[in-house]
């Protein structure tokens, strides 16, 4: 439960200007070279503010992706890395110097745009040779030659862009940024305008290359299950804010507010009152709607009495072998996705919650039977009742 | 379900129809009498006769040479100078103007609204000696400039050289501004950035994707502007003086004032060839390869 703790720190702190986040605490020393590092990031545009006081820290060589819904500010923080947009207030550092004044055309950055952008006017093997040509590479071709190979698309050097498909162009987009050797790639959700396949593909691919090459990535997406898959690092913005950093897997297991929450994954949050202080076993009881729960101590805020518990629907088991937490509930809805069973579980007080079951041959209830419903303590995450419920609930659109 | 594609194969002739009359009886056939024309002897008086007389053109070229390569020098020059007044103003209205787009697009077209003849004339006004221009020129020391650049011989402004071409770059810039702005309306304003995120300065990010890009709208102004320049009779006759005299208004004073038919005609015919010739020699290289 440390990594909660220190999650929730970082956290925390992003509502400080000037401190960095994401930052190892004391593993590292000062920025090295090449870390990309975003100070008090404010930009205002006419009538609202699209990002506000962001502090990030992207060490170098490392997968960073930025998720949150559209509209929170992530496009307009990835723009300012680029140059393309100029802070209204803040700084950003690449290694030791100072790049916010700095020229679009002059930063050792490069952007894979999520319409591509490729110059229509120019050979495959010319797009990519642009930036290597406007600084004088007199060895352009091959590079480009030898890039687009990378990215599987040698034989396509001599095509225009509208004579590719989508996923073509979009590995001609990737190759024409990756060329430059850049210190950071930017990119802008390179993977938005491909189908389901092409794009579980792509981001595999995307992976390996950044492996190869090992150049800083900051991956902008709104598909937070893309950014949980490819990133090292997570860092969900909102509404213009930072809601949390970290590595996927603690954001997931310790979201550190309501929106993270819900917006990585699917989440059930029981509203419940801690009864009682942390016992001799680390263990904290709590109570929703009358019925007793056990919580781990350590993921009990101090000096809160309302809570939300939050289980993640794979973690919650039907019948009782799931643990001590047992709640009763109507099965109002199961459904088969092959790989499990999702069912919804109505409690006595309304509340509907999702259950993940292996597809395992363990029993199946019907839907209308009664059953239990539980989980072992630690395997909650638990956070301030005095949040919105709903923030970061990503409504499925078919 | 076998007539749809049958009934289909003629409709595309069909749509053609029209306009292909229209060229036959208004393009092609005074074509074909203005060809004859020119191989015709005689006068207005005694009638003509088609006498195949040749001779008529290796004449008229001697004759009026001056005229014809100044036209098209001129043409040229106010097309460059239409280009370059074009291109910043519809590169703005296309990607910048934003909601005044509509506005500047009617300012564009609005002179339109007032013959050419007119508009012309205006330019005297305009250039005429008193006039503030003239005044601010003379003040400023252009006059001595456009006098050192051989564009104007006294402190004057009109009937000058300077004169013609103002007016024909004012005549014809809607010409120019307009496939321009059409042209570059369609260039993804995303382009740009991806040159400027690939480390293209301002010039290169012009030099080596906005312009290729604008290179259809560039090919259509100048066409759209040279061509009408380059048989022009009105700015040369109302702003310029004798020494600056076009071949459009040569052919105009044999037909209308001479009455020379048939030099007049051959005189038409030669401009056309040129013009052709020309336009296709520029075309080429430009050609639709390169027009995305």
């Amino acid at each position: 439960m440390a990594d909660a703790e220190s999650v929730r720190a970082v956290a925390s702190a992003g509502r400080q200007p000037g401190e960095h986040l994401g930052a190892p605490s004391s593993a590292q020393s000062g920025a090295q070279s090449g870390d990309l590092v975003c100070e008090g990031l404010r930009k205002e545009f006419a009538g609202f503010v699209a990002v506000e006081n962001l502090d990030l820290w992207v060490p170098r060589g490392s997968f960073f992706a930025l998720p949150g819904p559209s509209g929170c500010g992530k496009t307009t923080t990835l723009r300012m890395v680029a140059g393309l947009e100029e802070p209204t207030a803040g700084r950003i550092l690449l290694g030791n110097d100072d790049i916010t004044k700095v020229r679009a055309y002059r930063r050792n950055v490069n952007t894979v745009f999520q319409s591509y952008a490729l110059f229509p006017h120019l050979r495959i093997i010319d797009n990519v040779a642009f930036g290597l040509r406007r600084r004088g590479d007199k060895d352009a071709l091959a590079k480009a030659q030898a890039a687009l190979e990378m990215v599987q698309l040698g034989h396509a050097a001599k095509k225009r862009p509208n004579q590719l498909s989508g996923g073509m162009q979009q590995r001609g987009a990737l190759a024409r940024a990756l060329v430059n050797r850049p210190e950071v790639l930017l990119l802008d959700e390179p993977l938005g305008a491909l189908d389901l396949k092409l794009r579980r593909q792509m981001q595999l691919e995307l992976k390996r290359i950044q492996a190869e090459v090992g150049l800083t990535f900051v991956h902008v997406t709104h598909d937070q299950e893309e950014a949980m898959t490819m990133a090292d690092t997570v860092a969900v913005m909102n509404a213009g804010r930072l809601e949390q950093l970290g590595d996927p897997a603690t954001l997931y297991d310790h979201p550190a507010s309501t929106f993270v929450a819900n917006f990585l994954g699917q989440s059930n949050l029981l509203l419940a009152t801690i009864t009682g202080p942390p016992d001799g076993a680390g263990m904290c009881s709590a109570q929703t709607h009358g019925s007793p729960l056990l919580l781990s101590a350590q993921a009990v805020p101090e000096g809160i009495g309302e809570v939300y518990v939050g289980v993640r629907p794979e973690k919650l088991r039907i019948g009782t072998d799931g643990g001590p937490n047992r709640l009763r509930g109507l099965v109002t809805d199961a459904s088969f996705t092959g790989v499990a069973i999702q069912f919804q579980v109505r409690l006595p007080w309304g509340l509907e919650v999702s259950v993940v079951q292996p597809n395992d041959g363990s029993p199946r209830p019907q839907v209308g039977e009664t059953v239990d419903v539980s989980w072992s303590p630690g395997q909650e995450f638990v956070l301030d009742a005095a949040q919105d419920e709903d923030a970061g609930v990503v409504r499925e659109v078919a | 379900m076998s007539t749809a594609p049958t009934r289909r194969n003629w409709v595309p002739y069909a749509l053609l129809l029209p306009g292909l009359l229209w060229l036959a009886l208004f393009y092609l056939t005074p074509m074909f009498t203005l060809g004859s024309q020119s191989l015709q002897e005689g006068n207005v008086y005694d009638g003509y006769r088609l006498t195949g007389n040749v001779s008529v053109y290796p004449q008229a070229v001697e004759a009026y040479w001056p005229q014809l390569i100044r036209s098209l020098g001129y043409a040229a020059t106010a097309t460059v100078l239409a280009l370059l007044l074009a291109f910043p103003l519809a590169y703005f209205m296309a990607q910048r103007a934003g909601r005044w787009k509509n506005i500047l697009l009617i300012l564009v077209i609005a002179p339109f609204f007032t013959s050419f003849l007119i508009r012309t004339l205006a330019w005297r006004l305009i250039l005429g000696e008193g006039s503030w221009v003239s005044e601010l020129a003379q003040r400023t020391g252009a006059t001595t400039l456009l006098q050192w650049l051989g564009l104007i011989t006294s402190d004057s402004l009109l009937n000058t050289r300077f004169a013609v071409i103002m007016g024909l770059t004012y005549n014809f810039l809607p010409f120019m501004i307009l496939p321009l702005f059409a042209a570059l309306e369609r260039l993804d304003p995303r382009l740009v950035e991806a040159a400027r995120d690939l480390y293209a300065s301002g010039w290169q990010t012009f030099r080596r994707v906005i312009w290729p890009l604008s290179l259809p709208g560039v090919v259509a102004g100048t066409l759209l502007t040279f061509i009408p320049a380059a048989g022009d009779y009105i700015n040369s006759r109302w702003l310029g003086n004798t020494q600056t005299v076009m071949i459009g208004q040569v052919i105009d004073s044999l037909f209308l004032r001479v009455l020379d038919y048939p030099q007049a005609a051959a005189l038409s015919f030669i401009l056309l060839v040129l013009i052709v010739t020309m336009v296709a020699v520029y075309v080429r290289p430009a050609g639709t390869e390169e027009l995305v």
